[in-house]
């Protein structure tokens, strides 16, 4: 007879998960509606200062949203019309690096590219054209277009790779020239994707913090995160911040509203690519070449500039000062703190959200638990932030606190991540032996040991690099809570930026840029083991 | 006798009720085509799906408040019976005690078991190693060691090959027999009943009937 095991009851994971995002999320969300309570939103809206920083959030997302999508969309159809040549799965892949490269690591080598003295910059003088300067809304749009260009390009590419060969057979027998081709064919597949791409991208640059406040700056353009930012951490003034928190929370309520109605996810640079040779469009033209190369030099001539000027007369003095090392230790331990609770919340809702799916039968509730953990889509890092000081103010020292609250951000930062790696692997896990697993009635410690430890092990080391790393390159909720005596390298890296120290910037951009792949590939062997065999 | 009242289930279009008696030591099969409600029915048995009403008794005593682990009941389903990543002994012994910290005496009994299926000494093989064939003995062993009274078998033989079959079905017939099993084989094939010299019965638009 079997001896019974205690069994915890099937809502405990995830219940466990609702009341930590409850008391993470939700408790800032109150302590901010309470304090807006004296607020009327018709005098937040016509405010001038308020009205020019959502229209000018808004313009900037439209514009960077389009050049996006509209760039992307040549670069796409060239590589999916040219099937082979030396170095595209590589380039392909280098489309999804954004996720491990902190955006403001980025930004230090488009700077060093595109900045007064960047390479860019002295091709045009040389050409005889005046410099452009890199900062203000130009500067915000090319950074927009380096991080969303390749993703809008990988999604339009694995659409087309997706068309069936026969099509292709099919048009090379009917003799279709190139024209019809890409109004019969290439164009209605990179169209289904349109509409998701777009706003995802719009979500994603309405939201971005750490590009507006390197670039961006000045009154005039400044976005609702950066704007509240300012008015928390500069003018404290709070009333400012609840306002422009509080639209920022109903403006990305409806942009992930209309995400969810268009079926999209925001982390869609996850999902690996399926590349398909395409033999039969083997045309080699020139054109194709032209668009690849000058995409190839975009993407890559600022991240080869940075790590070349990253030896420098100041190298040694920046890696070996007490600053620098004390900042790495600290964002060391805020991406693994950050990693490690993400991916506990991510497994306890997935494993409560199975047995809904697959004991009770109730998908959408399932469905429903899992959204749950994507509640920093609708309150953005900065506002949450503000949620939390408003909260905590009364109660501690907030700056104290601040690797503690800094933690707590990010863990929900990187949730919907982990969420959606975990997904398919934890249902997975049961659905072929469910009813097995229910019969021998195998639950609790032994459950999780035997059966679904060996599964989840990769996509659990996996989960837990993205979050890290993730975590490791942010600077929305460090610039908030950091300050001089606590940094991580990200506030580090921007301080130096600040304050012109440009061979100390880029040394400490290499190093940060290290340390997350250290911890992208390094978390990833220890937890998931070896890569398949 | 394991005895099925006015068994009713109901979901969307389907509607079933079955009523069954089944001795303590017979064999009975279900024949139906599929989509009939044959695994339905071995759902409701085993205690993975919610009856809407009707009872399910074991000796007299209804077992339908108990869950799916506590019934009198092992099943062999017709795969994915072995985890794969885990070894024989570890699939067995699953069967036992679900954190598998086994007695000499249990450690002896899997032996045995796995002897009784002609699959002594493959104890630390992974089970992916394993053909179809192999695995269904292994399970089969499982539901030995389970000590249940009762086995349901959900197309136990359709994975395999003709030859492979064959075997497993005498295995099968005997390992009931020697063992006084209450059996209940749902199949689509009327050799399988055949085989395991079975009281056959249909399953026609949710209702249960007698073959002979």
């Amino acid at each position: 007879m079997s001896q019974t095991s205690y069994k915890p009851p099937w809502w405990l994971p995830g219940g466990l998960s609702v009341l930590a995002i409850a008391a993470l999320a939700g408790l800032p969300l109150l302590a901010l509606m309470n304090e807006a309570s004296n607020l009327t939103l018709l005098d937040v809206v016509n405010d001038p200062y308020n009205r020019r920083v959502i229209s000018f959030s808004l313009y900037q997302a439209i514009l960077s949203t389009a050049l996006s999508v509209v760039l992307a969309i040549p670069l796409a159809v060239a590589l999916s019309r040219e099937p082979r040549f030396f170095g595209r799965t590589l380039l392909i892949n280098l489309f999804s690096l954004s996720l491990v490269i902190p955006t403001i690591v980025a930004i230090v080598g488009i700077v060093s590219i595109f900045g007064q003295s960047g390479l860019a910059n002295q091709l045009l003088q040389n050409f005889g054209f005046n410099s452009f300067s890199i900062y203000g809304l130009q500067g915000i749009l090319l950074a927009h277009v380096f991080f969303n260009m390749p993703l809008a390009a990988r999604v339009f590419l694995q659409s087309l790779e997706n068309i069936p060969q026969e099509q292709w057979r099919l048009a090379a027998q009917l003799g279709l020239p190139s024209s019809s081709r890409w109004r019969l064919i290439e164009w209605p597949a990179i169209r289904s994707q349109l509409a998701g791409i777009s706003i995802l991208i719009f979500a994603l640059c309405f939201t971005s913090f750490t590009i507006v406040m390197t670039l961006g700056g000045g009154p005039r353009a400044t976005t609702i995160e950066v704007a509240i930012y300012q008015a928390l951490r500069f003018d404290f003034d709070i009333n400012t911040a609840v306002a422009l928190a509080l639209i920022q929370l109903v403006l990305c309520t409806l942009i992930m509203i209309a995400t969810h109605s268009l079926g999209t996810h925001t982390t869609q640079g996850l999902s690996s690519i399926k590349l398909n040779q395409n033999t039969l469009y083997a045309s080699g033209h020139y054109f194709n070449g032209l668009i690849i190369s000058i995409a190839a030099l975009f993407l890559i001539t600022p991240l080869v500039s940075l790590i070349v000027k990253a030896f420098n007369p100041a190298t040694i003095g920046v890696i070996t000062h007490a600053k620098t090392l004390s900042a790495a230790s600290n964002t060391l331990v805020v991406a693994l703190a950050a990693g490690a609770i993400a991916v506990a919340m991510g497994v306890g809702l997935q494993l409560s959200a199975r047995h809904l799916r697959l004991r009770l039968y109730k998908h959408s509730s399932g469905r429903a638990l899992q959204l749950v953990g994507n509640v920093i889509l609708v309150i953005p890092p900065v506002v949450l932030g503000t949620g939390l000081f408003i909260l905590l103010r009364p109660h501690a020292d907030v700056f104290a606190l601040g690797l503690v609250i800094v933690v707590a951000i990010n863990s929900l930062m990187a949730l919907p991540f982990v969420l959606r790696i975990l997904e398919g692997p934890v249902l997975q896990a049961a659905q072929q032996h469910d009813r097995l697993i229910q019969s021998l009635g195998i639950h609790g410690m032994p459950r999780w040991r035997l059966l679904d430890w060996p599964h989840l092990k990769k996509p659990i080391g996996y989960s837990m690099a993205v979050s890290s790393t993730l975590a490791a390159g942010d600077l929305s909720a460090i610039a908030l809570f950091g300050s001089e005596r606590i940094a991580t390298l990200p506030l580090l890296l921007y301080q130096r930026i600040g304050s012109y120290r440009h061979h100390e910037a880029l040394t400490t951009a290499v190093l940060l840029l290290l340390l997350c792949f250290a911890l992208f590939f390094i978390l990833q062997r220890v937890i998931g083991g070896k890569p398949d065999a | 006798m394991l005895k099925l009242r006015a068994l009713r289930f109901s979901y969307g279009e389907e509607d079933y009720q079955f009523d069954l008696s089944a001795g303590s030591h017979s064999t009975s099969a279900i024949m139906g085509k599929s989509g009939s409600g044959k695994s339905t029915l071995l759902n409701l048995i085993a205690g993975f799906l919610k009856p809407s009403g009707g009872d399910i008794q074991w000796l007299g005593e209804s077992i339908l408040s108990l869950p799916a682990e506590k019934r009198p009941i092992t099943t062999l389903f017709q795969q994915h019976n072995l985890f794969p990543h885990l070894t024989l002994h570890q699939n067995l012994a699953l069967g036992i005690n679900p954190s598998l910290k086994l007695s000499k005496e249990q450690h002896q009994q899997l032996l045995q078991s796995l002897d009784a299926v002609g699959m002594a000494g493959m104890e630390y093989q992974s089970a992916h190693t394993l053909s179809g064939g192999e695995q269904q003995r292994v399970a089969l062993a499982r539901c030995l060691l389970r000590k249940k009274p009762i086995l349901l078998m959900d197309e136990p033989f359709s994975a395999l090959d003709e030859a492979t079959r064959e075997s497993m079905q005498v295995l099968t017939r005997d390992t009931i027999e020697n063992n006084k099993l209450c059996a209940i084989i749902v199949t689509h094939s009327q050799n399988d009943a055949i085989a395991l010299e079975a009281s056959t019965y249909s399953l026609v638009n949710g209702r249960l009937s007698s073959h002979t």
